[in-house]
């Protein structure tokens, strides 16, 4: 009997936690979250979802919200599972007057949102991640990979190399390894690798680590044999600091490695010690640091006791892109309410116009106290990327030094790309192309 | 008082081997399918379609498949995941060369796919048994997993190494609404539901059962144990590859092989444990107590108002949930199913109690 009495209870709690839907004001902005601070990606997805909440309750405590729209956000812990990342989706979808976007901060969820997103019409905001070819925004119209795809991540790898080598031709017969998370995430930039083989004459190389990438000693293995001249480090979580700890062990130069901005914040370089000295990592144009918008957060969220995270670790490398993530996307929240209602929530299919039409100059950047952090970024029908722009970043043992300038990825080769690949997607599903000189 | 056999004669043979040979048992699964058809597509929302009920009617189904192999054989594999990725795949590439192809054909042309590898991967199991035969099938496990992420022919060349459902179109129904995917989900389960009661009453189930109970008995009484046995391989691995298609078609939609690597393997072999080996219903108790309790308890501190940080409220999930699996495993090593039948029998002497 005893047992029948705690399962009517928990039947009973089931339905009250599921059914439980809190109504919400016309005033409040309802957003979602997908986060993993649990799991074996802990260490990064931590600072990022720290950024993005401390940016929301920067607006509610300073601005009283975006033009007087309370931000009510909620957060949910996916621990960088795709099938949690789904029941998060449609969990979070409804609520309030329904979800404006969703950012996943996994390439993997990201597949799996795509099309669940196209059809609810939420858009998905996936910052310098996510599927390469839904840049091409009329096959892709709620995909936007904003500020970067990993094409563009690896076209600008290769002219940093060909800088550092003297001359882009001067890749001609040398070899280049990519070490890579075996997922989609680490998969994307190989086609990109692979047809820039043939047009620059290096030999390439793709060795594959399993999830979660504590295990490479085989992969190092293959590179002490084969020695190449360059690696590129695709990695995410765990899986970089156990790179950088073995290229140190088999003695690759470090300084021969370029890792994805994925691969070059904190977490990634401080538990590999001396032997990550010499590092180097992209940037999403940004790096760590704390700029005039820190400041405020510092005021505002932190010394009123609504920080996030801890207050030293404002300004790690993936806290400000949780930042600039957040503030690009509430940006396009901005542009949606200036044609759809001032002061009034919106929903993912006015968010997704707000995107397309987000045009982010260099001066609205100061206002936003980002200057210096990230240049600015134009969103339309055919160009849901925006920024093709990158630089470099070297570990020198305490912080990051930006080694490089900026470094612009090759436009027109990559979005000739994403068009073949994006036809060949339509294709497959049966799909129509919008037509952007239609689409107001 | 409730539940008993008293006044429930059986006069023929063929009342005494029905499915439901008590009439109670028989009318409270008829309501529940009962239920389940005409009750449930009307009152859920679309959260409880797209993320509870279908991920859950496609695991338990996959459980069931396991559940024939492990359960009712004993023959213990950790290749569901492999066996459903098989499915999946072989699915996806009848669909991509042949496009004319209805769905349904094409799921279970994944089963059969994956029917036959399950047999080859069953043919150790005719000389080695127990832990090592689980090696074994692990092998095929990582083996599977090998193929789909390195031979890109099966994703059609995807650069990213995903392959993506073409839309639902069954006999001109496109199923593209949460509750038609739901209805489609709950058909697959209850048809292989009643397909795999009626094997394990037949002449086949109790060739396995003999062949697990003791097999060199079983070999002695006149069953071939090669029979058995790879009949069991292939019966439980055609079923897991529908439940993969199903997984990849109707749940997930993009997929990558991720989605079918150990660790679903590990948890579809939980949920028969679980649930009950050698039970149907255990399946798909299994499979609930498995897929919801962790989606239930997240949300339950929200539910309760509880301020709790979304990193505790995770941890504490992981807590509550590997202390539920000690409790019901302390409680009743034979699973939720045996619990389910202690149940039945407690109420066939209320109020009255030895």
């Amino acid at each position: 009997m005893r047992s029948w009495k705690v399962g009517t209870a928990l039947v009973g709690a089931a339905l009250a936690a599921l059914g439980a839907a809190p109504a919400s004001a016309q005033t409040e902005q309802f957003i979602p979250h997908l986060v993993y601070r649990t799991g074996p990606y802990a260490p990064n997805g931590i600072p990022f979802a720290n950024g993005v909440a401390d940016y929301y309750n920067l607006l509610n405590e300073r601005d009283g919200g975006i033009n007087g729209v309370k931000i009510v956000f909620e957060e949910c812990e996916t621990a960088y599972a795709t099938d949690r990342g789904v029941e998060c989706y449609e969990r979070l979808k409804n609520k309030g007057n329904g979800a404006p976007y969703f950012m996943p901060l996994s390439t993997g969820i990201t597949f799996a949102l795509m099309e669940k997103g196209t059809a609810d019409k939420i858009p998905i905001v996936t910052m310098g991640y996510g599927r390469s070819e839904t840049a091409a925004g009329a096959f892709f119209p709620y995909v936007f990979p904003i500020v970067g795809t990993y094409w563009t991540a690896a076209d600008i790898a290769l002219k940093y190399i060909g800088q550092k080598e003297g001359g882009i031709e001067k890749l001609k017969g040398k070899k280049i390894s990519l070490v890579y998370h075996d997922s989609p995430y680490g998969r994307e930039p190989i086609t990109l690798l692979q047809a820039r083989a043939k047009d620059y004459g290096y030999t390439f190389d793709a060795l594959p680590v399993t999830h979660p990438g504590v295990e490479q000693k085989a992969t190092w293995l293959q590179i002490r044999r084969n020695r190449p001249d360059w690696v590129l480090l695709w990695g995410w979580g765990v899986m970089n600091s156990t790179a950088i700890k073995e290229a140190a062990a088999v003695g690759y130069p470090r300084d021969k490695m370029i890792g994805v901005w994925w691969s070059g914040a904190e977490p990634d370089v401080e538990p590999a010690g001396e032997g990550a000295k010499g590092y180097n990592a992209l940037m999403l144009q940004h790096g760590a640091g704390q700029y005039a918008v820190h400041r405020d957060i510092l005021k505002y969220v932190y010394d009123k006791g609504k920080g996030a995270g801890e207050k030293d670790k404002v300004g790690e490398v993936l806290y400000n892109r949780g930042l600039v993530n957040a503030m690009f996307s509430i940006e396009a929240l901005r542009v949606a309410q200036e044609k759809f209602g001032k002061g009034k929530p919106i929903n993912g299919e006015q968010m997704q116009w707000g995107l397309e039409h987000l045009n982010v100059t260099a001066e609205r950047i100061r206002e936003l106290g980002f200057e210096g952090m990230i240049g600015p970024l134009k969103l339309s029908c055919q160009d849901h990327e925006g920024a093709q722009i990158g630089r470099i970043h070297q570990w020198d043992g305490k912080k990051w030094n930006i080694i490089s300038d900026f470094i612009e990825a090759d436009r027109q080769y990559i979005h000739k790309m994403y068009e073949e690949t994006a036809k060949k997607y339509a294709a497959e599903k049966g799909i129509q192309p919008r037509d952007c000189s239609k689409v107001s | 008082m409730i539940y008993r056999e008293a006044g429930t004669f059986r006069t023929t043979y063929r009342a005494d081997q029905a499915v439901f040979p008590i009439p109670q048992d028989k009318a409270f699964v008829l309501g529940l399918v009962a239920v389940a058809y005409l009750v449930v597509p009307f009152v859920m929302t679309d959260y409880f379609f797209l993320a509870i009920l279908i991920p859950f009617l496609i695991l338990a189904l996959a459980t069931l498949g396991l559940n024939l192999l492990v359960g009712y054989c004993g023959q213990i594999s950790l290749g569901a995941g492999g066996f459903m990725a098989v499915g999946a795949y072989s699915a996806y590439k009848l669909v991509s060369i042949v496009p004319e192809t209805n769905l349904v054909v094409a799921w279970l042309f994944g089963g059969v796919c994956a029917a036959g590898v399950g047999i080859l991967f069953g043919i150790p199991s005719l000389r080695i048994k127990g832990f090592y035969l689980a090696v074994a099938t692990l092998a095929s496990q990582f083996f599977l997993d090998w193929m789909f992420i390195r031979i890109t022919w099966w994703t059609n060349y995807s650069p990213s190494g995903s392959a993506t459902a073409p839309p639902l179109d069954i006999f001109g129904w496109v199923v593209d609404r949460p509750v038609e995917k739901y209805l489609l989900a709950l058909t697959f389960a209850v048809v292989f539901a009643v397909i795999a009661k009626n094997l394990v009453r037949g002449r086949l189930g109790r060739s396995w059962m003999a062949t697990r109970d003791m097999d060199i008995a079983a070999e002695i009484i006149g069953i071939r144990p090669m029979g058995a046995k790879l009949s069991a391989f292939a019966i439980s691995s055609f079923v897991c590859g529908v439940a993969g298609a199903l997984w990849a078609f109707v749940y997930l939609g993009t997929w990558e092989p991720l989605a079918f690597d150990i660790n679903r393997s590990f948890s579809i072999l939980f949920m028969v444990i679980i649930g009950g080996l050698g039970s149907i219903l255990g399946s798909f108790l299994g499979a609930a107590f498995i897929t919801l309790l962790p989606i239930f308890l997240n949300q339950v501190p929200a539910a309760l108002g509880l301020p709790l940080s979304t990193a505790m409220v995770s941890h504490l999930e992981f807590m509550i949930f590997g202390a539920l699996i000690i409790f019901f495993l302390i409680v009743e090593p034979h699973g939720l199913a045996r619990l389910w039948a202690i149940g039945k029998e407690k109420l066939r002497m209320w109020p009255f109690p030895h």
